[in-house]
Order: structure tokens, then sequence, then C-alpha cells
């Protein structure tokens, strides 16, 4: 757990023109962008500028819905995504300090591609990639892949124990796909290319591994493909808003993201998810737990609610969100992280109502007041995203000691 | 009645997991550093080619049940690759193998959707198949194809993709600040496609990109791989590349298109070619003679034997007489994950050729290798290359090559530096890109018009 002098990590959550539905009306929106490299380019360039620790950037195996398990047929809001991971390699060649955490969604797709995507990032980026691990429940994603039937869930029957059963193995078998993931970057060790002219060889082969791994929903043999990447490990994060996926984040991740409403509530679940670590024999395995807040940021408190409340008019409905939402000056924004961060959170990431200009307040607002605190880098001082975070390189399952 | 003189058409094959790659040479960098792929590609720009290519395999090649470690092991993710080499180039096309086996058709679409996009419609597929169980020990699905299935499975996968692909027109993001429309239609991305492999539908979410869908390759060589390439594919990377079998290649895949109502102009043939260069013929000559003993070294002149024989031969003296034991006949156990040994159809009646030919040239083990499977296609000062190339392609044995440097990252360099310049002096080569797509470098046509998602039209669209 942190103490309060301890400095604050900082992400921030891009998806589209921004998390607020009626974001791309914005003035300086660039709805028409959407799908072009620059666009993202740009965005992470300021990100960098601010010293960041990552992004994120969304993704979903289908078009985005209004309702959380459902598709709807909304023409008045963003629609339409490229895929996360390879935004994430567009941009890394033309980044150099910043961490680049796609979204992979894991009900759907393969352990073994998604491994060897993320070890490539990494590659590409010379060290600063994760992922952030999605279970998909929704049934119209499962009928895009015509692999698995998905039961329909609905947010009035989520409490339901056949609905929770449901949910818990969706996160069971993320587990498993972590599982795999880790071990399909171990699968080289580090000194595997040997380049042995005198016996011909290129690889010690002794030091590639089968994973051998077998699990309820599948069974990966390995040697991934691709050699173990710099960071041995990229970092692996995942998003939960209870037990199932504490468990989650708890067993299998570096970065947790989580919702509170309040520094109490953020002190509880940075409580849970350090009981349920020690329970699945990581606790003494550094894991972030960083707190999702959705920010409208101005100059003038006033003038972020009025925004808000414009926005919410052009939608046509008052903008709800799974995190706490935030609006206000960045100083007072400094104010709440301050005394989550003591509450136990080791980090934030902000889900920018608008872009660019959440993102302009939080490099240009919030940092140097955080930085004014202490509680903010001046410079990065580590290449990898990894050693940004405070990890060390893990050593390899496989190598002999 | 003079031909009209063909432009050529260049692309440039990052060295393979193969033993092309000479791993061995003090020049030659990483295999997995994006540092490597940055170079390779920034040097094919400098070209002018056409795209760069990247294969792709998803399970480590073995052989005598021990991974495979005489050749480069080890490569990046396909797309991955080719998503960040999109931010070190601005023309080149970025050309990757995508298996259709052990993927589904729209994670597939939005990955090379996203591609195009990201490039700036740049994206192309090289679509192949497999079917073996031990690949698929790597997936969810196992080894789930029977082999007679791969390529129908291959077809209604690239179908399926394409009608994902069209699900989009071009024309539904309206993103319209004063009026709140951000989409034209609630239909957009709308498909349905059932058939014996796929029973998926609802909504693609990637907008149409700039190609409208990727310049799609194709390399099968059986008699259904060249109807397949003949009825879908823009381009065959064939490995067809001297002269007499060139030409009978070309004429028979051109004269399949008109069956599938394509002129013979809509379908590229691009066979892969190794290369070395020497300021005179008989320095590069000399060179090739090297590089062919490198690529070939006495524990691979084995392995290399072990394929045809279907048997262990650790014991066997690479600088000795080919083994007078017959190879086993029947499915090949010894080489796993080498698409190859396949094409040894009859191995007793080429152990039987190998051995007249080793007979009659007096030739040892790894030499007879080298003669068989290890000749390099042009060798030759950058004249006689040049010359070689442009003959090749006016006679119809190619539209141009896909070329194989065997030294990763520089190979290509010696290229570009010398023969380029000679082929554009001859006018057969661009000076400079005139358009920004692939399908532009390729003269390759816009698409029709898609007619867009299932919404907008009767229920057609779910295929048979």
């Amino acid at each position: 757990m942190p103490d309060s002098s301890t400095p604050i990590h900082l992400a921030v959550a891009l998806d589209g023109a921004g998390w607020h539905p009626a974001a791309w009306r914005e003035a300086d929106a660039r709805p028409a962008e959407l799908f072009e490299a620059n666009y993202w380019a740009d965005l992470v360039a300021h990100a960098e500028r601010g010293l960041l620790d990552f992004v994120t950037i969304e993704d979903s195996l289908g078009l985005q819905s209004d309702e959380p398990f459902a598709p709807d047929d909304r023409t008045d809001r963003v629609r339409g995504r490229l895929d996360a991971v390879l935004v994430a390699a567009r941009i890394a060649p033309r980044t150099s300090g910043i961490g680049l955490v796609p979204t992979a969604a894991v009900t759907q797709t393969e352990p073994f591609h998604v491994s060897k995507s993320i070890a490539t990032l990494d590659y590409v980026s010379t060290g600063r990639a994760g992922v952030r691990v999605q279970v998909s429940a929704r049934y119209d994603v499962a009928d895009h892949f015509g692999r698995r039937t998905l039961p329909r869930l609905s947010p009035a029957a989520i409490a339901d124990p056949a609905a929770q059963h449901q949910i818990s193995e969706y996160f069971a078998e993320a587990a498993d796909y972590v599982e795999v993931l880790r071990r399909l970057w171990d699968s080289w060790e580090d000194d595997a290319e040997i380049r042995d002219v005198a016996t011909g060889r290129f690889i010690d082969r002794d030091k590639l591994h089968y994973i051998d791994f077998e699990g309820r929903w599948f069974s990966v043999k390995g040697p991934s493909i691709t050699p173990r990447p710099p960071q041995g490990q990229p970092v692996v994060a995942a998003l939960g808003h209870g037990t199932a996926a504490y468990q989650l984040i708890a067993s299998s991740a570096d970065v947790g993201f989580v919702t509170p409403r309040d520094a109490d509530e953020a002190s509880d679940i940075a409580v849970e998810i350090g009981a349920l670590q020690r329970g699945a024999g990581r606790g003494s395995d550094p894991v972030h737990v960083f707190g999702d807040v959705v920010v409208f940021l101005d100059d003038d408190a006033t003038d972020a609610q009025a925004r808000r409340n414009r926005l919410d008019e052009l939608a046509g409905a008052e903008y709800h969100s799974d995190a706490a939402i935030f609006a206000g000056t960045p100083e007072e924004l400094a104010d709440v992280l301050q005394e989550w961060h003591a509450a136990g959170l080791t980090g934030f990431r902000l889900r920018l109502a608008t872009l660019p200009h959440d993102l302009l307040q939080i490099t240009e607002g919030l940092v140097p007041e955080l930085r004014r605190r202490g509680l903010f880098r001046t410079a990065y001082d580590a290449t990898t995203l990894r050693g940004l975070l405070g990890l060390s390189r893990p050593a390899n399952r496989y190598a002999l000691a | 009645m003079s031909k009209p003189i063909k432009q050529i058409h260049l692309a440039a094959h990052f060295p393979g997991v193969n033993n092309t790659t000479v791993w061995s040479d003090p020049a030659a960098g990483s295999h997995i550093e994006f540092s490597s792929f940055a170079q390779f590609a920034e040097t094919a720009e400098r070209g002018k080619f056409d795209f760069l290519f990247l294969a792709e395999g998803l399970r480590l090649r073995e052989q005598n049940g021990h991974i495979y470690d005489l050749d480069v092991v080890g490569r990046p993710d396909t797309f991955t690759i080719l998503a960040a080499l999109a931010a070190v180039t601005d023309r080149l096309g970025l050309t990757g193998t995508i298996n259709s086996t052990f993927n589904e058709p729209y994670e597939v679409a939005r990955q090379f959707a996203s591609l195009d996009h990201l490039s700036g419609g740049r994206a192309a597929w090289n679509v192949v198949t497999s079917w073996d169980a031990f690949t698929g020990e790597n997936f969810r699905r196992g080894g789930f194809l029977a082999e007679d299935q791969r390529y129908e499975r291959a077809r209604t996968f690239l179908q399926t993709a394409n009608e994902l692909f069209d699900s989009w027109c071009g024309d539904e993001i309206v993103a319209d600040k004063d009026s709140g429309v951000f989409l034209s239609t609630p239909h957009a991305g709308e498909f349905g496609h059932q058939d014996a492999h796929f029973d998926i539908h609802g909504r693609f979410n990637v907008p149409r990109s700039p190609q409208g869908r990727p310049v799609i390759f194709q390399a099968g060589d059986s008699d259904q791989g060249r109807d397949f390439a003949a009825a879908s594919a823009d381009a065959i990377f064939s490995r067809h590349s001297t002269l007499g079998a060139g030409q009978a290649f070309y004429e028979d895949v051109k004269g399949r298109l008109a069956r599938y109502g394509r002129r013979r102009d809509e379908l590229l043939i691009l066979p892969a070619a190794s290369f070395v260069i020497g300021d005179t013929d008989a320095e590069a000559e000399d060179l090739a003679r090297e590089v062919r003993l490198a690529q070939v070294s006495p524990q691979t002149a084995i392995k290399f034997l072990e394929q045809l024989w279907n048997r262990d031969l650790s014991d066997h003296d690479p600088d000795g007489p080919l083994p007078s034991v017959d190879p086993i006949v029947g499915e090949n156990t010894i080489s796993r994950g080498r698409a190859s040994v396949r094409m040894f159809k009859d191995p007793i009646a080429i152990a039987n050729d190998w051995r007249s030919k080793a007979e009659a040239e007096n030739l040892t083990s790894r030499e007879l290798i080298i003669e068989v499977l290890g000749r390099q296609s042009f060798v030759g000062s950058p004249q006689t290359v040049a010359a070689t190339i442009n003959d090749f392609v006016q006679a119809d044995a190619s539209d141009g090559f896909i070329l194989v440097p065997h030294i990763t990252p520089g190979g290509l360099d010696p290229f570009v530096d010398q023969v380029v310049p000679l082929l554009q002096e001859r006018g057969v080569f661009r000076a400079e890109y005139s358009g920004t797509t692939l399908r532009d470098h390729l003269g390759l046509g816009p698409l029709p018009k898609s007619s867009g998602h299932r919404g907008s039209r009767s229920a057609t669209g779910v295929a048979s």
C-alpha cells in the first residue's frame, strides 16, 4: 500500500472522440478522422509530452452500444473502431517514452495470436507494451464468430445467481487466457538465440519450452513463434467492478482498473484485491490498483460543469458511467486523486470526456499541479513500461536458476 | 504485332525462417528487432518497390522430434509488425500472410481493414491454408480441418471476409456536428453468412478502408490453388522462377481467368526469386557458390536428405554419396510443420533421380542438395540481372518478382542501389510512385462500388 508521498501513476484512456457520447460534436473534436493514424498519433504525442505512464486504447469485437450487454441501432453516437493493438503498433515507432496498452478481447480470440501480437508490440515499442484483457459477455459479439452461443444477460437480472455464475466463468476463462499469454512469453529463454556457426545452430533448443497448457476452455502446446519480448512479460491490465474481476486482477494482472465512488470505497477495493492476491499466492508481487475516473476539466470549475451539462443536452440524456465522474479544475482533481491515493490507490486511469480538450487539461494543468505537490515525475526515468511502473523484469519460469 | 512493353513489379520478401537466409554471415543482423524490419522496409521504399512481403508460420518446425534449430527461428506477429512499418514508410505496400484455418473472418477482416486505414491504403493479404493437427495444437479448435477441406474453407473464408469488407459502402460516416448525425444509417456494417464452415451474422465494426479491402494474394500451386487464385486473387506468389516453367504457369493461370469473368491483367503473377550480384558475372558466380555453401551446411544437407528419405540419417556422411537405403514412403513423420515435404509426391522416384544425377556429375550428398535445392534465381552483374529480369517479364514468364535476399536486413541494398536504376533507365520500372495505394502500384483498378450493408438491399446477402 502506497503512503501519501509516493508518486502517483497516471494513465489516460482513449476512446473515439472521448468518453462522453456527444464528445464528437465539440468544436475541437475531429470525428471524421477517427479512422486515421494521425488522429491517434497526435493524441498519444500529447500524452507523452505530459510524461504519462501509459495510454489505453478501447476496443471491442462489435460496434459500440449504449446497452451494456446488447447492440443498439443509434446513429447519433460514434460507431466503429480500429483494432486497438494495430493502432498501438502504428504509434509505437513514433513515440519513445510512453507505455501503450491496447485492449484485447479474450472471450472470442486465440491466446496464441494475442500473445505474439503483444510480444511484437513490445518489440516495435522497445519495451513499452501492455495489454488490457477484456471479457466480452455480449451475445451479438459471439454471433460475429459463430463458435459459441452466449446467454443473454440483462442489467436488470445481473445480480441473479445464474448471471453471476456466468460472469465468474468468463473471468475464470480470462485468467486461463492470461496464464497462456505469460507462459508463451516465457516459452523462449532470453538467451535462446545462440548463432553458433561451428555447430550450425541458430538457437539452443533446450532453451525453448512447450507450455503444455490444458484447461477447461482451451489447450495450447507452444512454444511461441515469437522470442521473449524486451520486457520479458509485457504489462497485463484488467478492469473490474466486482469480486470475480478482482480475482482476475489479483491472480493474473499487473495493473487493475477499478471504479470506486469515494476514498472509502477506494480503500475497500484496494484491501479486497490485496487479500485476494495473498489468497492467490501473489502476496509479494506488486499489483497496481488504479482508479478509473471520467474527467471534465476546465480552468474554472463552473465552466467544466457547464460543459458537462451542455454535452448532456446534446446527447439527449445525462451521462452515466461505471466510473466516478469528475467535473472541475485540474487543482480540484489533484485534491481528489491525492486523497484516493492516500486511501490505497497507486495510480489513476483518467477517461477523457472529450478530446483533445480534457487531455490538454491533464498534460498542461493536472500534471504540473501534481508536480508542484511532488507527486509526479519530471522526466521519464525508465525506458520500459514495467520500469515506469516500478515493476522489475520478471525471471523466466522455465529458466533453470 | 509487337507487344507493348510491360512495367515490372518488384517486391521484397523479408528473409524467412528457412535456409535461404544466411544468419551465419557477419553482416547478418537481428531477425526480430524492429530496427531490422524498419531498415528493410525503408530500403524497399527507396527502391520504389511495390510492396514488402512477410511470411507466417504458427508452429515452430520440428525434425526428428525436436525443434528445428539450423535455420533462423522466431518471428513477429504479421499484423502488428506491418502496422508498425506503416509508421516508417509512406508508399510501400504491406503484404502479410495470414492463415485461414486458425483464424475467424470477423477478426481477420477487422485487422486488415484497420491496417488498410492505418497505412492509407497499403494493406495486402496472402491467404494461406493449413490443416495439420500439429499446428492446431496451438489453437482452441485443434486440428479440426480435414486436408481435403482446406481450400474450401479458404475459399469461403475469403468470401466471408469480402462480405465483411463490403458491409460498409464508404459513405456512412456523416459526422455532422450540427445535426448530430454520425452515421447515415443504422444498418452500417450489417452482414450475415451461412455455409458449411461459417454461420455468422451481426454488424462489422470497421468502416470501409481506403482500398475497400486488402489486395489479395494466393500462393498455392495445385490445380485447386490455381483456380482459387483465378477466381478471387489479385496476385499470385508463385515458385516458378525459371523461364520455361514460369511461362507455362503464367499461361495456365492467366488462361483460367476468363472462366471467372476476369481480364488477364486483373491477376499478377509474381514468383519468388533470389539473387546474387557481383561487379562482374564471374565475380557473382563465385559469390553465389559461397552463398550456397553457407545456405547448405553439412548439417543442413543431412536434414534435407531426411525430409525426402523420411528417416533418421544423422549418421550419414554429407561428403559421401547419397544414402543407399530407400526413402520410407507414406506420411512424412520425420519433419513436421514444413509444407515443402508434401511436394515429395513419389519419394522413391525422386531419390532415384537424385542418385542418377549425383553419379553422373560425381556429387557428394551435400553437393547434390545444393544442386537440386539451392540454386539462386538471378546471378550476375547488375547489367545481367536487370536484363534477365526484364527478359522474363517481357516474355510473359511473370509480371515481376518478389525478391528474397539472403542477408537480414541489408541484403536488399545491392539490388536497390545497382539493379533498380538500370531498370528505371530502360523505362520498365517506376522512377517515382504515381499513386498512394498498393492497388495503384499494382495497376489494379478501383474495386467496383460495394452495394453495402444488407439493410440497403433485398435479403440476398446471405451467401449460399
